[in-house]
């Protein structure tokens, strides 16, 4: 056991860090101020969201752990690791490239043919191409296995018909990653199939939709008898085998909940903006709560260094990445709940705590509802019976 | 950055967990319960320190394994499981890196007391004031309530006065006694810091053990209880429970194997990161606790069952060493709140 880092780890982390700062302040001055930066779930803010994603590519940090080849540089695990630290240290924006990069690249690299890698990869990191995630329906939320969005074999592609939701970010996006029913005869997790589609085809409109915050963060997308062409996507539009979709998209929830979609850094960057609040707005009724939130945002470090130190000696992940999801989301909540205790009356007034807040609320339920989280923790890691 | 622990390290605690499985079974914390005071069993106790495991954090030269807080707290985590009566965390977590001298301890202890390796049994106050086995012990480390001073204390020289527990493998007892300049450990306030922060650890390491227990009690238990036709484990609101369980012990357990990683390297971050473990393990160990007996239902809310052994001894360690509000305390005064 040896909880420091090397020599070279530490110089990735002094560039990062440099290169945080330099950029942000230059990409702020680039909108007039950071008082200007819109949300990255409104159009406006998507927009200029778009212009630091392309700083980030340029310097090659939008994918660090990726191959070179990709656009990434080949950082390790402990790097990006720092990475995350050092990005959310400095305040950098929400993700918008987030679910292509952090949920469809992994899936990629896993099951995608060569050329979908060389096409799909620098697209996403250099932001030219801007997917969302195409799962939830209106009747398969926490049942998943319930979609009936149909994928039907035509000659020289697919028809795309039925509807998805809750699709973050689908208004600005330009491509979508999604399960569809490609065997009409089988039920469940069975004749799925894991489709690559640009959202640009006739027959496919998309309508964003106000989050809990009012943003647009939200849309829905609806498929009527669209043409999805096989070549579409240079390799194909088909990620995996045809009715492998169940299989091929359980790969990424793995790193979803359990490493890659919200790192330790950024809850540690949370915690110590609520310190400074507490520094500033001091009520020691809420000290102890405080404090145990800053314990558990550090115990969320302690636990992916284990985890990562399990992953580089060549272990996978399994399903005890659920019981991850459930402490950050929660964690997450905390943390702002107790910053609004803090501001007291100003808690009501639009802001970086009460947005974070209702940001915040989202977690629990998203990437699989925390009660969807305790089923897996407990029957696949306890043992308990299923019913 | 490796925060795992090696092949050395695990082959360790895997000997300790099979001396305590055959060693200290239910029935061996049932008998400490009725043992009267000086009666306490010390086959495995014995056992143990042929292992050398009371002198995990002697150094060699002193006879000891040389080993450092990185080894033993796998070895405190197996004792929890085991809710092992003895005073373990009092001797091979304080006692003995103090009295060896090892860096930041400052010893030699007293004259005419046998060397670390050969300390036999020690039971302190500084985990509270009621000290655990004070009549098995060969030997009582005591705070001078004036002073602060830590002195090591023949117990045919005090006076102890039992005490009930509600756990009652405990043996606890209070004790009048006279410090004496030639009773004199310590009065370093450097080294009485470290001596409580390595109590805290331990504590802090036994409670993850003894909640590693409850909830794989508990997690047999509901597979093989069986109610409305189907084990009960199948039920939505017990597995919930379990897995609330499960992601609280996740969490503090690596806190705790990060502060036994700080006192090895004596990190400036020691006393927070010490402190947190003891907060972490107490709140996680009492609420794995609440979840074992509730899944349990009737049959664990008896002397009979074994889950009382756990529990009870959870609810001591808790309060031990400073509770969960006192440690976040500590950690909310290094966050300059």
């Amino acid at each position: 056991m040896d909880l420091t880092w090397t020599d070279e780890e530490e110089a990735f982390r002094a560039e990062a860090r440099a290169w945080l700062e330099e950029n942000l302040a230059a990409w702020y001055d680039e909108h007039g101020g950071p008082e200007n930066i819109r949300s990255g779930d409104t159009r406006e803010g998507f927009a200029q969201h778009l212009t630091w994603e392309r700083r980030l590519y340029e310097g090659r940090w939008a994918a660090v752990s990726w191959p070179a080849a990709y656009g990434g540089r080949d950082a390790s695990l402990w790097e990006w690791l720092i990475f995350e630290e050092e990005y959310y240290r400095a305040g950098a924006p929400p993700r918008i490239t987030q679910n292509g990069i952090f949920l469809l690249a992994p899936t990629v690299f896993e099951f995608g043919n060569e050329a979908q890698r060389a096409h799909v990869l620098p697209r996403m990191a250099a932001a030219e191409d801007l997917w969302c995630q195409g799962w939830s329906e209106p009747d398969a939320g926490s049942d998943l296995a319930g979609i009936t969005s149909r994928a039907t074999r035509v000659e020289g592609g697919w028809r795309l018909d039925g509807q998805k939701t809750w699709t973050t970010r689908g208004a600005f996006c330009t491509h979508l990653f999604g399960l569809f029913r490609t065997d009409p005869g089988a039920e469940r997790h069975r004749g799925l199939s894991y489709l690559l589609v640009p959202l640009d085809l006739d027959g496919v409109t998309v309508r964003g939709f106000g989050r809990l915050d009012g943003d647009e963060g939200f849309a829905e997308v609806f498929f009527d008898g669209a043409f999805l062409p096989d070549d579409a996507i240079p390799g194909g539009v088909l990620l995996g085998e045809e009715g492998e979709g169940w299989r091929v998209a359980m790969a990424t929830t793995g790193s979803e909940r359990g490493l890659t979609l919200r790192s330790p850094g950024r809850f540690l960057a949370t915690a110590q903006r609520l310190v400074e609040l507490y520094r500033e707005r001091p009520s020691p009724r809420l000290r102890e709560r405080l404090v145990d939130a800053w314990m558990r945002a550090e115990a969320y470090r302690l636990f992916t260094l284990e985890t990562v130190t399990r992953l580089a000696g060549g272990a996978v992940m399994g399903p005890e990445s659920s019981i991850n999801k459930i402490w950050w989301s929660e964690l997450d909540c905390d943390l702002h709940e107790i910053a609004l205790e803090l501001l007291g009356p100003d808690a009501e007034l639009e802001g970086p705590w009460s947005k974070g807040w209702q940001f915040a609320l989202s977690g629990p339920i998203y990437a699989g509802t925390n009660e969807i989280q305790r089923n897996i923790a407990a029957e696949r890691v306890l043992g308990l019976p299923r019913r | 950055m490796h925060f795992g622990f090696d092949d050395d390290q695990l082959a360790f605690r895997d000997a300790v967990r099979e001396l305590l499985e055959k060693e200290c079974p239910p029935a061996a914390v049932r008998a400490a319960w009725e043992a009267p005071p000086g009666g306490l069993d010390r086959t495995v106790w014995d056992r143990l320190t042929e292992m050398g495991v009371l002198a995990t954090l002697v150094p060699e030269e002193a006879d000891g394994l040389g080993l450092d807080e990185r080894s033993l707290v796998l070895v405190l985590e197996e004792a929890g499981r085991a809710a092992l009566p003895h005073p373990l965390v009092d001797t091979a977590a304080v006692a003995a890196p103090l009295l060896a001298g090892t860096p930041g301890g400052e010893g030699p202890g007293p004259a005419g007391v046998p060397d670390a390796h050969g300390i036999g049994m020690v039971a302190t106050d500084l985990g509270g004031p009621y000290v655990p086995c004070a009549a098995d012990a060969d030997w009582l480390l005591l705070r001078d309530p004036a002073t602060g001073a830590l002195h090591l204390v023949d117990p045919a020289t005090v006076v102890l006065r039992p005490v009930d527990t509600v756990d009652g493998a405990r043996r606890a007892a209070a004790v009048d006694w006279q410090p004496a300049p030639e009773s004199l450990v310590t009065d370093d306030p450097a080294a009485i810091e470290l001596a409580l922060d390595r109590g805290a650890f331990g504590a802090a390491a036994v409670l993850v053990g003894l909640a590693q227990r409850m909830l794989d009690m508990t997690v047999a238990y509901v597979c093989e209880r069986r109610q409305f036709g189907v084990p009960v484990g199948s039920f939505q609101a017990v597995k919930h429970r379990l897995a609330d369980a499960l992601k609280e012990l996740a969490f503090a357990r690596p806190a705790v194997h990060r502060a036994a990683h700080s006192l090895a390297t004596g990190a400036e971050t020691r006393a927070r990161d010490v402190a947190m473990a003891k907060a972490m393990a107490s709140d996680a160990a009492r609420f794995v606790g609440r979840q074992a007996l509730q899944c349990h239902g009737a049959i664990g809310y008896t002397v009979e069952h074994d889950l009382h052994l756990y529990l009870k001894r959870t609810w001591a360690l808790a309060a031990a060493w400073g509770d969960a509000a006192w440690h976040r305390e500590r950690v909310a005064r290094a966050l300059g709140v």
